[in-house]
């Protein structure tokens, strides 16, 4: 198990090193100079070769990406090109609102999912199953944001039950925070979990079909005791493995998410930082992102052999 | 003159202007519903914006989101302009300018304070003045070069000394070069302004919103509002959803016309149409080749219907101006009727011109009127037997860098928002690289001489512009706003830098 948990943190941080990389490559490439955005269109090539001197624009490729690289390992993320305020505080305020964006979404996704895909594989043959089965396909078929769009409609211009976009803090108005948290943490949740459902589903059904359980249902188990006592945390190994992809996608989501709800989480602050070529503060934020997939990544393998004890004992 | 000229002209404003009211709750407010000047208790307001400021420090960072949000609001100048274009007093009660036209005498007003508690005086004006030329950096800070000195007769009494007669020099004093600063209010300009203006900056939360509280000390009339909220909102929709929803209660520059109709079909609202600076520019590339026979450009003007195209890409709204001028300046003539829409005669002179069958690349900015409107003209033009390819380019890094500084373009869109750009628009250092001497004939003659003069020179090289055929005209953007009934004081143009918040009343 030692030996697993070395490989992994392994493969890891060479994963992490690679992407830095290649993250830092890319914004090289990206066309647009960040001092001219900067300057505005009127400004003299001198004014723009200042501030590229200012920015350290004009310094060898390696030079800058060794510079930046050192910096993040010291929890230096730099200064912003374009606002001259530090760009670590900036990252960790805007993280803080898109987590909360990722696990409202994460636990609604995991109330669906697992009830409906363990009802869906129980009842796999009868017409509520089917029916379920059904509607979790639509809801694959449609994107977070979309999603997102059909609630602003409804539930905030038609009914005006809630608000149709905005954020605030949890301190400051938690009841405000939380009418302003549904919607988003809804056309994640909604999306996420009708993915999870199938994947529930099958688990479960993989599981009902192993001989365990016909044993425990000839011990006089009902179904659906046999499935809670010996089947879950069975069927939890497959999961959980998805679980941690989904968590990545929901991330990925929530950038996008937060631009239809209008949410100054880590997603505007990519897509600002893109546009006006503030191209530090565009890699520290997609290396934060990087970071927290892999870093996901890394926890499902560990949880899997916390669930599993035959992957224990295989390496 | 290009340097009096010298304007900074892209479509920040236009991709950007969207400004919106919100309503946070009245609460216990004392004098609900009065008029525009009387302030209304502790009545608060919430204004939305599509582009965020990166910075509160315009005279180190460009862009329009700034001075929209601080000048006139949290700044002043000594003078401004008003909703029909002329240049009013502000902070000069008044001013003399003499007969050589190089000194400009300005009665300063004596009881404007700045919100750090300092008194306005001509030494602050000097200061300001003198602060453009050594700590600017951006570019409009030419304007401020034609300035040859700035001294305090008084406390009350600035005299400015011009190296040559400008009289571009007084209308940029209305624009965010003319902000008053405090000696001792400029250490933190980035995140911490101080002005003399009916509005205190507060609190800025990034990526959300900035907060400005009025300024009980202003000199002049107070603003009604105790608080306004500038909301900034990335995309169109969600900008029709906080209205519909009662978030808020204005959205101040319309970012599509098309959706209009939601909020003219119901009577909660209110919609105000004027004029803005924003001239859509169909812009040539005048030192390709293809561009340098006049027909060639004339042919293209007269195969675009315009009429249609603002139909088809605006939804209607906007007005066809056929030059570089808007209705609200001074020098103002329709001039559609230079190169009217005429097919058979632009298929004509393509052929005379040899144009005809030629492939010109239209490269477009990744903007909303650009990216409609850039079809329609490629439809038009393909009519009278152009081939027109189409690529876009994303606003604003890589246009900037591919159309904008490189010239690698034969045609584009764009609006050009700035005020009074005709000069900066078109010569040979810009992108459009139109080198025409006769027309800078005109802009400096229009710079040196007196008011009548520069009225009927900057008529000569509208007329030029638009029978030379420099770049065709689509249509000037117009003022779109959409407000609850009940908000009084919105400007129906939209000609300055700023959004007066400071006449906004309920």
């Amino acid at each position: 198990m030692i030996l697993r948990l070395i490989e992994r943190t392994g493969v890891f941080l060479v994963s992490l090193a690679v992407s830095s990389v290649l993250v830092f490559a890319f914004m090289a490439v990206l066309p647009g100079d960040p001092a001219r955005v900067a300057l505005g269109v009127n400004a003299s090539d001198q004014a723009v070769a200042e501030l590229r001197q200012q920015f350290g624009l004009d310094r060898p490729l390696p030079t800058q990406y060794f510079d930046w690289l050192g910096g993040l390992l010291h929890g230096d993320l730099g200064t912003s090109y374009v606002s001259k305020v530090a760009i670590g505080p900036q990252v960790f305020d805007r993280l803080q609102v898109t987590l909360w964006l990722v696990v409202a979404g994460m636990i609604i996704a995991l109330v669906i999912a697992v009830p409906a895909g363990t009802v869906m594989a129980a009842r796999h043959r009868k017409v509520s199953g089917l029916a379920l089965s059904a509607v979790s396909q639509v809801g694959v078929a449609v994107p977070a944001f979309l999603a997102g769009i059909l609630l602003i409609v409804v539930f905030a211009v038609k009914l005006g039950w809630l608000p149709a976009n905005g954020w605030t803090p949890p301190a400051q108005d938690p009841g405000m925070f939380l009418k302003q948290l549904i919607l988003p943490a809804l056309s994640l949740g909604l999306v996420q979990g009708a993915v999870l459902t199938r994947y529930v589903r099958s688990a479960v059904l993989d599981v009902l079909r192993e001989d365990y359980l016909r044993t425990a249902r000839a011990k006089g188990l009902r179904p659906f005791q046999a499935l809670w006592r010996h089947g879950l945390r069975n069927a939890a190994v497959p999961v959980v493995t998805v679980l941690g992809l989904q968590l990545a996608t929901l991330l990925i989501g929530a950038v996008v998410v937060e631009r239809v709800f209008v949410i100054p989480g880590l997603g505007s602050l990519l897509l600002d930082g893109v546009s006006n070529r503030d191209l530090l503060l565009v890699q520290d934020v997609v290396m934060v992102l990087v970071l927290a997939v892999l870093l996901v990544n890394f926890i499902v393998d560990v949880l899997y052999v916390a669930l599993d004890p035959r992957l224990r004992t295989a390496s | 003159m290009k340097s009096s000229f010298r304007i900074r002209a892209v479509a920040f404003l236009a991709s950007a202007a969207v400004l919106a009211l919100t309503a946070c709750s009245a609460g216990s407010s004392t004098s609900g519903g009065g008029s525009g000047s009387s302030p209304g208790g502790d009545q608060k307001l919430s204004v939305g914006l599509v582009a965020e400021p990166a910075s509160l420090d315009f005279t180190t960072t460009d862009g329009a989101a700034i001075p929209q949000a601080l000048l006139g609001n949290v700044y002043e100048t000594l003078v401004k302009q008003d909703d029909s274009g002329k240049i009013v007093p502000s902070l000069a009660k008044s001013w003399t300018v003499s007969p050589d036209r190089k000194t400009y005498t300005f009665d300063l007003v004596d009881n404007a304070k700045f919100t750090n508690g300092k008194q306005f005086t001509a030494n602050d004006a000097v200061f300001s003045i003198n602060r453009v030329k050594t700590a600017w950096t951006i570019s409009l800070k030419a304007a401020m070069d034609v300035v040859a000195s700035a001294k305090a007769l008084s406390p009350t009494q600035l005299q400015v000394t011009l190296a040559k007669p400008s009289n571009d020099w007084l209308f940029r004093m209305t624009t965010r070069i003319g902000a008053m600063f405090s000696e001792s209010g400029v250490s933190a300009l980035a995140t911490d302004p101080v002005g003399t203006g009916p509005f205190k900056f507060s609190k800025w939360n990034r990526g959300d919103s900035i907060v400005m509280v009025r300024n009980d000390d202003y000199w002049g009339s107070k603003p009604f509002f105790q608080q306004i909220t500038l909301k900034y909102f990335k995309d169109a929709t969600a900008l029709n959803n906080a209205l519909l929803t009662g978030t808020i209660n204005v959205i101040g520059t319309v970012q599509a016309p098309e959706a209009l109709s939601q909020f003219t079909s119901n009577d909660k609202y209110q919609v105000i149409e004027g004029t803005t600076n924003g001239e859509v520019l169909l812009s040539f590339n005048n030192s390709r080749p293809v561009f340098k026979d006049l027909r060639t450009r004339q042919a293209i003007r007269m195969a675009i219907d315009h009429k249609a195209l603002l139909d088809t890409c605006w939804a209607g709204r906007g007005k066809l101006i056929g030059s570089m001028v808007p209705p609200t300046d001074p020098w103002y003539e329709d001039l559609t009727g230079v190169a009217p829409y005429d097919l058979a005669k632009a298929k004509s002179l393509l052929q005379a011109s040899g144009a005809a069958g030629k492939t010109l690349r239209l490269r477009l900015p990744t903007l909303p009127y650009a990216t409609s409107c850039g079809q329609v003209v490629k439809s038009m033009l393909e009519q009278a037997g152009l081939k027109v390819q189409i690529d876009q380019l994303e606003f604003p890094a890589a246009w900037l860098t591919t159309v904008f500084k490189n010239a690698d373009y034969d045609m584009s869109i764009i609006a050009h928002v700035e005020p009074r750009d005709l000069g900066a628009v078109f010569n040979a250092k810009y992108y459009t690289r139109y080198d025409d001497p006769t027309l800078q004939g005109y802009l400096a003659a229009a710079d040196s001489g007196d008011e009548a003069a520069q009225v009927d020179n900057m008529k000569k090289a509208a007329r030029r512009l638009s029978e030379q055929a420099a770049g065709d005209w689509l249509f000037l953007l117009p003022n779109l706003i959409v407000a609850d009934k009940n908000i009084k004081g919105l400007p129906t143009n939209a000609i300055t830098e700023n959004f007066d918040l400071s006449k906004l009343a309920r």
